[in-house]
């Protein structure tokens, strides 16, 4: 660990100085803060000796104006005006000094934040080489920026999601107008499409990312399907929250559900005939070859597919959003998105109460 | 490209895939739950499936395959599909050229 010496060397000379150059010294330091390297508790020591030297000096300073007062009779307010200047100096140091420690607290937060992105993008790095060490460094850096900037967004996104269920639960409770209330509809409903966009964009970075759900709670993900939740699923949870519903609703409601079932299973097969295919290509029959084959490269050609599929299973899931948004009406529509919320963070809860629930030793 | 009409236009239901192509595969499986059949043309098994693919990249298909006509008509690809299976308008837009097993 290195620190701009220089600068503190010459503290051992302030003693002669003048209390206007302690306060330049506060300048030279504050400069010297872009070096994270610095430990804090090294540099408040070293501050607080620069602060104790300049009240030395003061008194230093006032200990040699009363020896030439004895001797020459130098009027009383010059001595007066003296105390001034340094009770001026100490103080503005001080404040200085409070400016610099707040800086030196922020870099420490930041180097701790930028420590814990490392340390995630290692782990993701790990994931995506797959064992490989291919060295990619740059691919596997833009693909590390883009899960570092997805997790931000989605911690923001549950934030509003959050945000949004209390206000929905209140409206509803609170009797509004439908005009109101088609507001908070609209912007749940782009709420979630916001979502979509954002996932796909990191599946382009790294899809393998969403498809583990990694981003989710483990209750969350227990239930996921090609990186989010079922439609049909959806459907369940909305469905029985929106009673009373008329004929005309019921018969939409039951077609929906029979179309999006059958989306459903179509994209489930072609998962599986994914699976299938990677694998098939995988296994030849020319094992003993090792592992740099062409066979890993021919499969990673197939596995490209699964952008496309992630892709298509949000499609899925917004257009179900979308429909059912199209047959309810405005507050069917908020008791329906309450109701999923609410679902999804019952889900959190669970999983919060499952890895804090004590458990039989082995 | 006139093989690619000329082929579209054949039937009322038509598929360009490809054999290796899961989402084509998906596709294929969506039909049959429907309970329709396509008729299918494998790009990948057709001498001149290359040039297909450029002639349905052309009509604005963002993949060349699966891309679906119906009609005659280019519906599009998985996206556009489902969606219109969502909204209920594929089976009205499939009944005058397919007998629905309901």
């Amino acid at each position: 660990m290195d620190f701009p010496s220089t600068q503190f060397v010459s503290s051992q000379t302030m003693a002669t100085y003048e209390p206007i150059h302690q306060i330049g010294m506060w300048g030279e330091n504050f400069k010297s803060i872009s070096n994270p390297n610095i430990s804090a508790s090294v540099i408040v020591d070293v501050v607080n000796k620069l602060e104790n030297e300049s009240e030395t000096t003061s008194h230093e300073m006032l200990a040699s104006s009363s020896k030439h007062d004895q001797e020459a009779s130098k009027p009383f307010d010059k001595i007066q005006r003296r105390l001034a200047q340094n009770r001026e100096a100490a103080r503005k140091s001080r404040l200085r000094k409070k400016a610099y420690v707040q800086q030196l607290e922020n870099s420490r937060l930041k180097l701790i934040q930028l420590e814990q992105e490392l340390e995630r993008s290692r782990q993701q790095g790990l994931y995506v080489g797959g064992g490989l060490d291919t060295g990619h460094l740059g691919i596997s850096g833009a693909v590390n920026s883009g899960i570092a900037a997805f997790e931000l967004g989605y911690e923001r996104w549950m934030e509003e999601r959050n945000k949004q269920i209390c206000e929905l639960r209140s409206a509803l409770n609170a009797q509004i107008s439908d005009i109101e209330l088609r507001i908070l509809v609209e912007s749940g409903m782009s709420h979630y499409f916001e979502l979509f966009r954002m996932k796909s964009s990191v599946a382009k970075a790294d899809v393998f990312y969403v498809m583990s759900g990694k981003w989710k709670t483990s209750a969350e993900r227990f239930f996921s399907w090609i990186g989010g939740f079922r439609p049909s699923e959806l459907l369940k949870v909305l469905v029985p929250q929106i009673d009373p519903l008329t004929d005309q609703q019921i018969l939409d409601v039951c077609n929906l559900k029979q179309s999006c079932q059958q989306a459903e299973d179509a994209l489930s097969q072609g998962m599986e005939k994914l699976r299938e295919t990677v694998s098939a290509t995988l296994a030849s029959d020319q094992m003993g070859q090792g592992i740099y084959v062409p066979q890993v490269a021919m499969a990673m050609e197939k596995l490209e597919a699964l952008v496309r599929f992630v892709n298509q299973a949000d499609h899925l899931r917004q257009q179900t959003l979308q429909q059912m948004s199209y047959i309810l009406t405005t507050r069917q529509a908020a008791r329906g998105l309450l109701a999923l919320g609410e679902y999804i963070q019952r889900l959190q809860a669970l999983s919060t109460l499952w890895a804090n629930h004590p458990r039989k030793p082995a | 490209m006139d093989k690619v009409m000329r082929l579209a236009s054949e039937n009322g239901l038509v598929l360009f895939s490809k054999s290796s192509c899961c989402l084509c595969y998906t596709i294929k499986i969506l039909f049959q739950e429907i309970g329709v059949i396509p008729t299918v043309h494998e790009l990948d098994q057709d001498p001149e499936g290359r040039e297909m693919e450029r002639a349905l990249m052309r009509m604005g298909c963002s993949a060349p395959v699966p891309a679906v006509f119906i009609g005659g008509k280019l519906v599009g690809s998985t996206n556009e599909i489902m969606s219109l299976h969502l909204s209920g308008g594929l089976i009205p837009l499939l009944r005058p050229y397919h007998s629905m097993a309901n």
